[in-house]
């Protein structure tokens, strides 16, 4: 298990540290490069939301094996003011911020789990994974 | 990191690089609505192709540099975009709509000459053709 990679997130260039450092991990890990490019846009989005709800935080990669698969875990945590209703936060169009209301909704349909906890006025954590088969 | 913008007759080029954060993506909206003033260009480039990834920001200050140049009187047309990222930006469910595309600059070209031309014969010329007018009739 190699060590977690953190990137701290308190500004608009450590969204783009933090999506070129998933994608640098999924390409070392030997995702196609359409992976990539979904596992950068959906923690662009993350770093993003964690920056308009809660001004910092931070993301967390790892990669993790499963049998004959491999997955890239990505959690996005802050401790900003939560998410009142996580039901509504996912669904599409839905936005707090005056934003497009993609940032949960777009995040999930690229990857393969995604998983939101909040408590309000404690934080939230995203955690959600890509997959790929490892070959046999 | 600023896009550098190159003028081509009555069209403006940006070429982005690298990866843009979300000021120098703002920075990139100012400085093409200001340069469709001082160049009166008729027409905007925006070429995607070194962009990693299109999130929700980057697409809607794309969006937003097309309509407020159409205001400026100049169309806009974003090329480049990646087959990787076409496809994150549809699951994203981002689309550009009302935003044209084309698949490179070549292909972006053609189709500001014939919105210029379309332009001229809907008597809303004279369309001046600048010293690095590609002519293709």
């Amino acid at each position: 298990m190699p060590d977690e990679l953190l990137v701290p997130i308190a500004s608009d260039v450590d969204v783009v540290t933090a999506r070129q450092q998933g994608r640098s991990v999924a390409a070392n890990a030997g995702f196609s490069s359409g992976d990539q490019t979904v596992i950068a846009a959906a923690i662009s989005e993350l770093a993003r939301n964690i920056l308009m709800y809660a001004r910092r935080g931070e993301i967390a990669l790892n990669l993790i094996t499963n049998g004959d698969r491999q997955g890239v875990v990505i959690v996005a945590r802050d401790q900003g003011p939560g998410i009142p209703d996580v039901a509504r936060a996912l669904q599409d169009g839905y936005s707090t911020s005056g934003g497009l209301g993609l940032g949960l909704p777009g995040a999930r349909r690229l990857m393969d789990e995604f998983d939101v906890s909040s408590v309000v006025g404690k934080g939230t954590t995203v955690t959600m994974k890509k997959w790929r088969q490892l070959a046999s | 990191m600023e896009v550098p913008i190159l003028t081509q007759g009555q069209y403006l080029i940006a070429s982005i690089q690298s990866a843009l954060t979300d000021a120098d993506l703002s920075q990139l909206r100012e400085a093409l609505i200001e340069r469709v003033g001082r160049f009166r260009a008729r027409g905007v480039i925006v070429d995607v192709t070194a962009l990693d990834v299109m999130d929700s920001f980057a697409v809607r200050t794309l969006r937003d540099i097309a309509h407020m140049a159409r205001l400026r009187g100049a169309e806009t047309v974003i090329v480049g975009i990646q087959p990787e990222v076409a496809f994150a930006m549809v699951q994203l469910g981002l689309t550009l709509k009302g935003v044209a595309t084309a698949l490179d600059l070549e292909e972006g070209l053609t189709f500001l000459d014939g919105v210029a031309r379309e332009r001229v014969e809907r008597g809303q010329g004279p369309f001046d053709r600048g010293p690095g007018h590609r002519d293709r009739a």
